[in-house]
């Protein structure tokens, strides 16, 4: 029994960091039609500049609540790269066919990628006595990090809070009626390239805040994002892209399916992921929850 | 005999001093040089095949490192259970792989255009990738499978032969003639009716399906064709590299082979295999000179895409349009 408890809650850890790079993602396809294929990059990024403005911290006589704190640093300098990005690069591409976009996606992620390797160098930062200062719970006979719980709350109220936001405040209508009707909303008098622009911070800020998130318990290592960004394309594949829902509940899946793999079949665990994804394509182009 | 049609006329016009040129260059330079030429023309054989989806079906897959990497362990796996070092074992090797391995992956794909057919080639690609990976007792992990310099037409290096000078020499002539015998085949291929069904496809589905294309299986056709192409390139490119490794199954070689054709531009016939060519130098060159070398390719990528969309064939065939109508 405590193991399968401990099972969930890996399961659940996992989805709720993926939860927070997918569903980033999706929102931004969702309303601006845009595969960021540097996302990942934008989460590493968070993680980085986490893990550096915490790693300086630490060492001072700053307390440890404030350190936790400190994280979010991660999510706000991705925001803040995320909204000097979308009006620089992807904004004179909206009008060219959308080869176009991933490839300028994909060229970001080349130079993100050495960007982070510039500016930290090649070796991982850790913070990992903010991992350690939470201590662990007794479950049953077994111990579990309370840190991780903390993720899986975060992960949670993110999702609320996101829900919230989009549907049920003015800014989240304007941001539905831009994602249903670009042209329509245009002609409302919204501001486009403004609702834009927030989305586009918006899902930089989630992918930030996930980085942020992870760094106390595996620390920020070159080629991070690369590997979130694929695992993200299985969520939103499997979810729909541009669908909040569905990246929720395509994180849990894969947060299920993946928990399973490590433990049951970890040779084709990643395979087994991938194919998930083949298959709902095939079965649902549009995802679990998506609109055609 | 009739004479050649036009645009073919013009292509021998304009090939046969280049190949002239190609032919006499181990006798020129270093046999660095040879050896680095060889290396962008396999890549350009990957490109053409790769172009065939893009620029001529107007499907962007990227997911073709499964391909090449497929026509690469193909190798491998034949040196390393069938012990045969032959080259011509090898070919057929890799595009029988490629072959079976493109025409069930296109099976699944055909169906989809646009994002998702990008997004779903990139899946099944990274499910290649990730067995490359994990099955280290197949296929070595991370360390990869060595892949001995093979015998050529049963003319094997000779004992106490310089390895550089047989892959300068030898080895290139032979990547050279395929090179050449690939860039008709897929010249003869565009220009066929084939050819042209693919791009009324790629122009306007729906129509092309009302005067009678079938669409899906123009473009699962077109699908496998493309994939041995880039097996093919596969093969040939692992005997120079002597070793293949799961890296080249990964979804970021497939955003190379991408990134070449749009550097070549992918709106012509020649434009890939300028691309691939020069991508080839320019990446040799960035990684020799920092270790920033990403950041330059996508810096050089991003100008590309906002400046000079149509890639340099497309963009020199305008300036030089532009100038003899001006003149």
């Amino acid at each position: 029994m405590d193991t399968l408890l401990i099972h969930v809650l890996n399961a659940l850890l996992y989805a709720a960091v993926l939860f927070l790079i997918a569903g980033g993602l999706s929102l931004i396809y969702g309303v601006m039609r845009i595969v960021n294929l540097a996302h990942g990059n934008l989460y590493a990024f968070g993680a980085f500049v986490a893990a550096s403005v915490v790693g300086r911290l630490v060492n001072g006589p700053t307390p440890l609540g404030l350190l936790y704190l400190a994280l979010a640093a991660g999510a706000v300098a991705a925001a803040a790269l995320g909204a000097m990005l979308e009006p620089t690069l992807l904004r004179p591409l909206y009008r060219r066919p959308e080869e176009y976009q991933l490839l300028i996606t994909f060229g970001l992620q080349l130079v993100l990628e050495d960007l982070i390797r510039f500016i930290w160098g090649p070796y991982p930062l850790s913070v990992s006595s903010l991992f350690e200062g939470m201590g662990s719970l007794n479950i049953g006979e077994s111990i579990y990090p309370t840190y991780n719980l903390a993720v899986i709350v975060v992960g949670g109220l993110a999702a609320a809070g996101l829900w919230a936001f989009i549907y049920r405040t003015q800014f989240g209508v304007v941001l539905r009626a831009t994602s249903q009707n670009m042209r329509m909303a245009q002609a409302m008098g919204v501001n486009v390239n403004r609702v834009y622009v927030q989305a586009f911070t918006l899902g930089c800020f989630m992918a930030g805040l996930g980085g942020a998130i992870v760094v106390p318990q595996q620390g920020a290592v070159l080629g991070m994002g690369v590997d979130a960004l694929i695992l993200a394309f299985v969520v939103v594949v499997i979810g729909g892209l541009g669908s909040l829902e569905g990246a929720l509940i395509g994180a849990l899946l894969v947060g299920i399916v993946r928990e399973l793999g490590i433990t049951f079949f970890p040779e084709v665990e990643l395979a087994v992921l991938y194919l998930m994804a083949a298959v709902v394509l095939l079965v649902r182009p549009a995802g679990l929850f998506g609109r055609a | 005999m009739s004479p050649a049609p036009a645009p073919t006329r013009r292509l021998l016009t304009a090939a046969g001093p280049i190949i002239v040129a190609l032919a006499v260059l181990p006798y020129v330079v270093e046999p660095y040089q040879t050896v680095l030429l060889s290396y962008g023309l396999i890549f350009a054989i990957a490109a053409l095949g790769f172009n065939l989806l893009l620029g001529y079906t107007g499907l962007l897959s990227f997911g073709h490192s499964a391909y090449f990497g497929v026509g690469a362990y193909a190798v491998a796996f034949v040196v390393k259970y069938l012990r045969v070092s032959s080259m011509e074992v090898f070919l057929l090797g890799g595009i029988v792989a490629s072959a079976l391995v493109s025409a069930l992956i296109g099976v699944v794909c055909v169906r989809y255009t646009r994002i998702y057919f990008s997004i779903l080639t990139l899946a099944l690609s990274q499910v290649l990738w990730s067995l490359a990976f994990k099955f280290f007792w197949v296929t070595g992990g991370t360390d990869g499978l060595r892949v001995p310099t093979p015998a050529l037409l049963g003319v094997g290096i000779g004992a106490g032969q310089d390895k550089m000078g047989y892959l300068a020499h030898r080895y290139y002539y032979y990547v050279l003639v395929i090179f050449l015998a690939a860039v008709a085949l897929m010249w003869v291929i565009v220009h066929s009716p084939f050819g042209k069904a693919l791009q009324a496809i790629r122009d306007n589905e729906t129509r092309a399906e009302f005067v009678g294309v079938q669409v899906w299986h123009y473009r699962w056709v077109a699908f496998l064709i493309s994939g041995v192409f880039t097996g093919l390139a596969g093969a040939l490119w692992v005997p120079l590299n002597g070793l293949t490794t799961p890296d080249i199954l990964h979804w970021s070689f497939s955003g190379e082979i991408v990134f070449f054709t749009v550097l070549g531009g992918f709106g012509t016939f020649a434009g890939p295999i300028v691309g691939a060519v020069v991508f080839n130098y320019l990446k040799t060159f960035a990684v020799g000179y920092t270790v920033y070398w990403q950041m330059l390719l996508g810096v050089v990528l991003m100008l590309l895409v906002l400046g000079l969309p149509t890639g340099i064939v497309g963009t020199t065939i305008r300036l030089w349009r532009k100038g003899r109508t001006t003149a």
